[in-house]
């Protein structure tokens, strides 16, 4: 046991160990303050002292374990009291526990938050739908809640029948619920030259997945009888102050593309376009025109500001590649992943999330030791076209330093690449689609930190 | 065409069972008028089409920009305060190549518009859809003429006594810097060996996803720089409390990190914990208790803030389009007139103390913009 305890590498599996047990549920209650902090300080040291020497652990811990959880002996606050009624909060809303995973924005990214980014917490989501207030958000002028009663849909250009729709239209038209994936065409872009951003918040979090339900675009551009020899583009166009405008292919258009209304089995929340939003599925988030107002069928691009200035990618030799509109495969380990700690050695369920623009996810790999070997991961059904897929695999960590990995293939026969792969073809001036392999280091104590390998 | 012809039967059966059931929609929807069609149709494309008759000078441009632009873009487009640069980076070579210069060199790491469009078409529209920041879509087509001509000027393409029109707009497009800069992956020649535009496309770089003795040697090559520890604030608070893992607090995730070159020997060292390089043991399981929303009475005047959108245009502590919360609390400090005289400022808009314009702002009850006064005047924090 002393042995043990000597390793300097070994993770010290909780201060709270060294501390006597009404310091520690202080701690747990009222968090740490100046005070406790000195005082855990001390008691670090001085329990530090003791190891050192091949001495037993603090008597007040050891008495509190000997003698039993008092969580467990006695009555909680919780077990003799009356709980709230029913419909206490008529829209649910999460636990007072939680309130540290939200949306954040990356300081510095961006001047005004009303052209910005708020990311979505991947460090501590579960299975594949993002909760509908932690989709993450990117506006281009601000955020609208729009009266859906006012609303209207307008398709036009090269159709037969021009028409204007209203919310009462559409929501009496055949429905689909599909789960889709909507990353931003920027996400993971602080990353193509060297590590810029501590936490797979910031890394990756510019994507989420829901389920949506709406009108299949196919449905409303039959309606109008569009022109389906000479009508090669369509250009949908939001109804808010950035006016957003993305040229979308008609193959896509007539695929998979949905006007949608409903998320997660509500409306669209305003921050996502309410009421109406178009959803291009497996295309960069951009396209996904929030706030949807206008369709017009032509048949050539449109060339929009988001076309030809921003989502654009900039190539070695200084030509850009536009209309760069797929996201590849990809894949990120969410736990434990960059700014987290294990909190001691032994048993860990490495997660994280993949996905493909261009279908299904076939497989996942994950390697703990840096890419030297891969070990093929567990993927979670349902595993959907151009939606997130949950990978699972084991993972016994000894304490020894280690890095961790993922790698996703998808239907098409890709294969994530490495960064350095990603650069020898595109370089490093690119911002959009990085879709490179994640690398988190384990420090032999337990903290996660973002790196990049060979 | 026959591909096209495939892709559309492909695609179409998820939605045939629905076009089947649903032929006709009758009572769904009705013809849009023609005035409703040219209120809403305002896309201008890269032909042109679209484009509405009129025209403006570079000098009346000059005007509208100082008035409206300049606050956000800078004087002369060059800003990067609040937006990417507009203005720079393009010479008289580039105009003649069509390709920005800068773009292949990296000589300007931060690329300004007139660097990278190739389009002209693309600046008119979006200036017409989309600007002034805060006030999208109150330009007259004459006036969209005349900021564009204006940033040309700026950008040296456009001669100061020039009238941009829809009759010469053609002829300027043939002097973008960037016009022959782009690969679309809609031209068929480069797409070739892949593509991003179609689904099923493929992809242009390759990862063979060996399994087993794939690299010798991990070296690892980029890390957070130390002195960013805390930029993203402390990531104790961003993670549970509870569960397989914590946040690393500052005091973890501020403490100095090894070297990449102390990293990578530890990396390649066989591990025995206690050996030379291993790592210290750090006290990290402390992170706060997840923080309680605080009391409503407490965040009402800066919600307030947030909710009327006053910052869009001003900032906690700096200068956005008018001054920072902060400023104005320092400037007031202590003047017992200030309540009234910003509640009148606010509601009925005021100019000259800032150097620009606070519009009126009648629509917002009474009550929280005194509410809103008062969080400014004690110091938003």
């Amino acid at each position: 046991m002393s042995n043990e305890l000597k390793k300097p590498g070994r993770i010290i599996k909780a201060p709270e160990n060294f501390i006597d047990v009404s310091l520690s549920q202080a701690i747990t209650k009222d968090g740490l303050n100046e005070d406790r902090r000195n005082f855990l300080r001390k008691s670090f040291v001085a329990a530090s002292a003791a190891v050192a020497g091949g001495a037993m652990l603090s008597q007040g811990a050891l008495a509190a374990t000997s003698a039993g959880d008092p969580l467990i002996l006695n009555h909680t606050e919780y077990d003799q009291t009356l709980g709230l009624p029913v419909a206490a909060n008529p829209y649910g809303v999460p636990s007072k526990y939680e309130t540290n995973l939200v949306r954040r924005e990356s300081p510095g990214l961006t001047q005004v938050g009303g052209a910005s980014v708020a990311f979505s917490p991947l460090q501590g989501l579960f299975g594949i739908i993002t909760p509908s207030g932690l989709h993450f958000e990117r506006h281009h002028q601000g955020w609208q809640d729009m009266d859906p009663t006012k609303h209207r849909l307008m398709v036009m250009g090269m159709v037969k029948h021009p028409k204007v729709y209203t919310m009462d239209d559409i929501m009496r038209l055949p429905s689909v619920s599909r789960m889709h994936f909507i990353e931003c065409g920027a996400n993971t872009a602080t990353e193509w030259g060297n590590v810029a951003v501590p936490t797979v918040q910031y890394t990756h979090g510019m994507i989420s997945c829901s389920e949506f339900t709406g009108v299949p675009l196919s449905v409303l551009l039959d309606d109008c009888g569009f022109d389906k020899k000479n009508g090669k583009f369509v250009l949908a166009e939001g109804a808010d102050g950035s006016g957003m405008t993305r040229t979308i292919s008609m193959e896509n258009a007539l695929d998979d593309v949905i006007v949608a209304y409903g998320q997660n089995g509500e409306m669209l929340r305003p921050e996502n376009g309410y009421p109406l939003r178009l959803v291009v599925p497996g295309v960069q988030g951009v396209s996904s025109v929030k706030w949807l107002r206008r369709i017009e069928v032509g048949d050539k691009p449109y060339d929009t500001k988001d076309e030809v200035s921003h989502y654009v990618d900039l190539m070695p030799g200084g030509m850009t590649r536009q209309y760069t509109s797929i996201q590849e495969a990809k894949s990120v380990i969410t736990t434990p992943s960059g700014g987290q700690v294990l909190v001691g050695k032994g048993f860990y369920n490495i997660t994280g999330l993949a996905w493909t623009g261009r279908g299904k996810i076939t497989r996942v790999d994950v390697s703990t030791d840096g890419g030297r070997t891969w070990r093929t991961a567990r993927l979670e059904t349902p595993v959907l076209s151009k939606a997130l897929t949950r990978f699972n695999i084991d993972w016994v960590w000894d304490g020894s330093p280690a890095i961790l990995q993922s790698r996703a293939m998808d239907d098409t026969g890709y294969v994530q690449p490495t960064i350095n792969q990603l650069r020898g073809v595109r370089g490093t001036k690119s911002i959009y689609h990085n879709n490179a392999i994640q690398s988190w280091r384990v420090a032999d104590f337990g903290e996660v930190t973002n790196v990049q390998i060979n | 065409m026959y591909k096209l012809t495939k892709a559309i039967l492909f695609v179409s059966l998820s939605a045939l069972s629905i076009a089947a059931a649903a032929k006709d929609l009758p009572g769904i929807g009705r013809t849009a008028l023609t005035n409703e069609i040219a209120a809403w149709d305002i896309d201008v494309r890269g032909d042109f089409k679209g484009l509405p008759k009129g025209s403006g000078s570079v000098a009346q441009g000059n005007v509208i920009w100082d008035e409206k632009c300049a606050s956000c873009h800078g004087t002369f487009g060059e800003s990067m305060e609040v937006f990417g640069p507009i203005v720079g980076g393009t010479t008289k070579d580039d105009m003649k190549t069509g390709h920005t210069l800068a773009l292949a060199t990296g000589s300007e790491p931060k690329r300004s518009t007139l660097m990278k469009v190739a389009t002209l078409s693309t600046i008119w529209d979006y200036i017409n859809r989309a600007m002034p920041w805060n006030a999208p879509k109150t330009l007259t087509t004459d006036e969209v003429y005349a900021v564009t001509a204006y940033i040309l000027n700026m950008g040296d393409i456009l001669p100061a006594n020039f009238v941009l029109s829809d009759k010469n707009i053609a002829d300027v497009q043939k002097t973008m810097p960037n016009r022959n800069g782009m690969l679309s992956q809609l031209d068929p020649k480069n797409t070739k060996d892949f593509n991003m535009w179609k689904v099923r496309g493929k992809g242009d770089v390759k990862n063979p996803a060996c399994m087993k003795d794939c690299i010798k040697t991990v070296e690892i090559t980029s890390v957070l720089p130390d002195y960013a520890c805390d930029a993203h604030g402390n990531i104790a608070e961003q993670n549970r409390h509870f569960g397989a893992v914590r946040g690393a607090d500052k005091l973890i995730a501020c403490d100095p990190h090894p070297s990449v070159a102390e990293l990578n020997r530890i990396y390649n060292t066989p591990y025995h914990p206690g050996a030379a390089g291993s790592q210290k043991p750090v006290t990290f399981a402390i992170t706060k208790p997840t923080t309680v929303a605080p009391e409503i009475a407490e965040t009402t005047g800066l919600e307030m803030l947030k909710q009327n959108k006053c910052t869009a245009c001003h900032g906690m502590t700096k200068k956005i389009v008018g001054p920072g919360f902060s400023e104005i609390t320092a400037k007031y400090k202590g003047d017992s007139k200030a309540e009234a005289h910003l509640i009148d400022v606010v509601t009925n808009g005021g100019s000259g103390v800032w150097g620009g314009t606070m519009p009126p702002h009648g629509h917002i009850k009474a009550e929280y913009i005194k509410t809103m006064v008062q969080t400014i005047l004690t110091g938003a924090k």
